[in-house]
């Protein structure tokens, strides 16, 4: 396994990526950030402000540190959990909290992220991610494209023919799983009988990777490779990073009932925002100033997306019609003029 | 071009992939082989192996992989070998290709084109004669296009290939070398949503796509003798449906037969009828009726013919209809 930072935050030297500390502290500041907005969105779902939602807790280095090796061109496409990827592309997370609110404004992607739509039905992203690959490769775009889901993927068919496809033709994907170590209340052992989720790439004729997904440098150092190694037209990567859904599945699920809390303890030491203050520290980059600063400015960057998503109307009648076609068929018009027409008699 | 359905299919994408260099082709067989019905034949000498590109065996993948495609600026044509096979690929059609669209507040469309072959009457394999049409056309996001002539196949299918969405293009095999008629080589282009009275008629109109035109067209041939001259409206899109042709001819002929073969039960029949219900009904001399296939899977080739709505069961529907 990749590991450049242990649970103590010891670094291995000849492994340490030439990050510029003003790198180091974006990551730092990122991963807190993305820490503050989720627990920003449990309060909210608990006030009832906001609806179900599947908290990243634990996720952040891998989420984090993935997301700091793409470049502007390069492609994301995401899983439901992936809060952190949005902090870190600097995704305005008033569309985030906006979508979670049950609000359609929230599924906008603003032109200048190349990131595709939040997907539900699990593994179901993957091909679509191969589409990418295969149409950068025909325009000669030298472009990465990340994808992201969770083990419970690597059962699906889509993963197969998705994985196969990569490997058939070469595209220029990373295929990034988050090792989370449950699918709800299912354990990995029972997802899959194959020692790790790296070695799967094996049969399908390219490099598996496992990493610490607890740790933020190996994360970076590991899709940065497997993006480089996609632009170099040298093919996919799959990395496994292994890790811990420290939180419940989503906020109407309930771990207790299927984990002992030992086992939630344990990786709570193994925090990945703990171990990489350690490291900044004895870099001399954190001081209780440094971490106060940060916290504040995450605080007040979250207050204001969620001020601002809170501020946003539901969307108008109009708007829910217009984005099923590229017109307005005949059928939906008067759809429309029904619910319209039957409003507006309700009011009077 | 005096040439089949095949033919006129086969020159439709040679020329669209010409014009657009965005046109690219997927699917099982479909490069060296040309595909199994031979509409996707030469393409690959061409256009190359990264514009016809031979895929896995994995219908879910090969649509996957179109929608990929597509949200980066492509126009893939996706070939799914027969109808019955497209169920693997139906959570990417259902979930994402309907879907993104509207997901992404119109920041990504799908304009793909997934063409299969459709429907019995050819005497093939369990799971090569289904027609799940009205799958299709259930789903919001999807348009859904059947052609029943060489040229209509050819104008169809550019059509749906310029379109902003998804389109499920479905290819009544047994119409692929049925007959040969002159198609423009010039290109052209015959609007979504615009069904066709391929027959103008009295007193009854029939309605049907596909497969079912001719069959159609071979029983009003039959009850001309019995003085009755039945309209026949073909569909050609049947998502979204052209209400208003449908319409217009039930109100002119005051009695309407909707001839499919699917089965009846949630076909897209029962849609027809409860339009004309609502837009027609004061219109109506007699309840509408419907032609269908049986509610059973299609058999194997020796009892098609049970299942098949054939022109002695449409006659025997007209009849039905004409002395209620």
């Amino acid at each position: 396994m990749l590991q450049i930072l242990n649970e103590k935050g010891d670094v291995k030297k000849d492994l340490e990526p030439k990050l510029s500390k003003g790198d180091l502290k974006k990551l730092y500041s990122f991963m807190v950030t993305t820490r503050v907005a989720d627990t920003k969105a449990l309060k909210l779902q608990r006030q009832g402000r906001m609806g179900t939602f599947a908290q990243s807790l634990g996720h952040e280095a891998c989420q984090v540190g993935s997301a700091y090796a793409l470049e502007t061109n390069d492609w994301t496409v995401p899983y439901f959990r992936d809060l952190g990827t949005y902090v870190t592309l600097g995704f305005p997370l008033k569309y985030w909290y906006l979508y979670w609110m049950g609000n359609e404004e929230g599924m906008h992607i603003p032109k200048e992220f190349n990131l595709f739509t939040i997907t539900v039905p699990v593994g179901s992203q993957l091909p679509q991610a191969v589409g990418l690959g295969l149409a950068a490769n025909l325009k000669k775009d030298r472009i990465g494209i990340l994808s992201t889901f969770s083990d419970e993927a690597t059962s699906t068919g889509d993963f197969h023919e998705a994985l196969n496809f990569a490997g058939v033709y070469r595209t220029p994907n990373v295929f990034l799983c988050y090792n989370n170590q449950y699918a709800i209340s299912m354990p990995r052992s029972k997802q899959t009988a194959s020692k790790t989720i790296a070695q799967k790439a094996t049969a399908y004729g390219f490099d598996g990777v496992l990493v610490d997904g607890n740790d933020v440098l190996a994360m970076y150092v590991a899709t940065q490779e497997a993006l480089n190694k996609a632009k170099n037209g040298d093919g996919p990567t799959l990395i496994e990073a292994y890790t811990y859904r420290r939180a419940n599945h989503t906020t109407s699920d309930d771990a207790s009932k299927y984990r002992p809390a030992e086992e939630v303890e344990a990786w709570e030491k193994k925090d990945p925002i703990d171990r990489f203050r350690i490291y900044l520290k004895t870099k001399g980059l954190w001081n209780e100033s440094f971490e106060k600063q940060v916290q504040k400015d995450a605080e007040e960057q979250v207050e204001k997306e969620v001020r601002d998503a809170e501020a946003t109307p539901s969307p108008p009648i109009e708007d829910l019609f217009s984005h099923t076609y590229s017109d307005i068929p005949q059928k939906l018009k008067e759809q429309m003029d029904e619910l319209k027409a039957g409003l507006n008699e309700d009011d009077q | 071009m005096n040439g089949n359905m095949v033919q006129a299919l086969n020159q439709a994408l040679e020329q669209e992939m010409l014009r657009d260099d965005r046109v690219v082709i997927l699917g099982e067989d479909v490069g060296v082989d040309g595909g199994v019905f031979r509409v996707t034949e030469g393409l690959l000498q061409t256009f190359g192996d990264e514009r016809v590109i031979d895929t896995p065996l994995a219908e879910s993948g090969i649509i996957g992989a179109a929608i990929g495609m597509a949200v980066y600026g492509l126009r893939p044509i996706a070939e799914i070998q027969f109808m019955g096979f497209v169920f693997p690929g139906f959570n990417q059609i259902v979930s994402h290709a309907a879907r993104l669209r509207n997901r992404s507040r119109g920041r990504f469309t799908v304009p793909i084109v997934i063409r299969m072959p459709y429907g019995a009457g050819v005497k093939a394999l369990e799971l090569h004669s289904e027609s799940t049409e009205a799958l299709f056309c259930h789903i919001p996001g999807l348009k859904v296009v059947v052609p029943s002539s060489p040229f209509d196949a050819k104008g169809l299918l550019v059509a749906s290939i310029r379109s902003g969405d998804p389109v499920i293009f479905l290819e009544p095999k047994k119409l692929y070398r049925a007959g040969r008629q002159d198609v423009p080589d010039d290109d052209y282009e015959i609007p979504l949503g615009t069904a066709k009275v391929v027959r103008e008629g009295e007193g009854l109109t029939i309605i049907c796509w596909g497969a079912m035109v001719p069959q159609a067209q071979e029983a009003a041939e039959a009850v001309e003798e019995k003085g009755i001259f039945p309209e026949i409206i073909d569909l050609r899109t049947l998502s979204p449906l052209d209400h208003e042709t449908i319409i217009q001819s039930v109100q002119h002929t005051g009695r309407a037969l909707i001839v499919h073969e699917a089965p009846k039960t949630c076909g897209l029949g029962a849609e027809i009828a409860a339009q004309i219900n609502e837009k027609a009904l004061l219109n109506l001399e007699a309840p509408i009726l419907r032609i269908t296939g049986q509610d059973i899977v299609v058999p194997l080739p020796k009892s098609e013919n049970y299942y098949y709505p054939s022109p002695a069961r449409i006659v025997r529907g007209i009849k039905k209809t004409m002395e209620f």
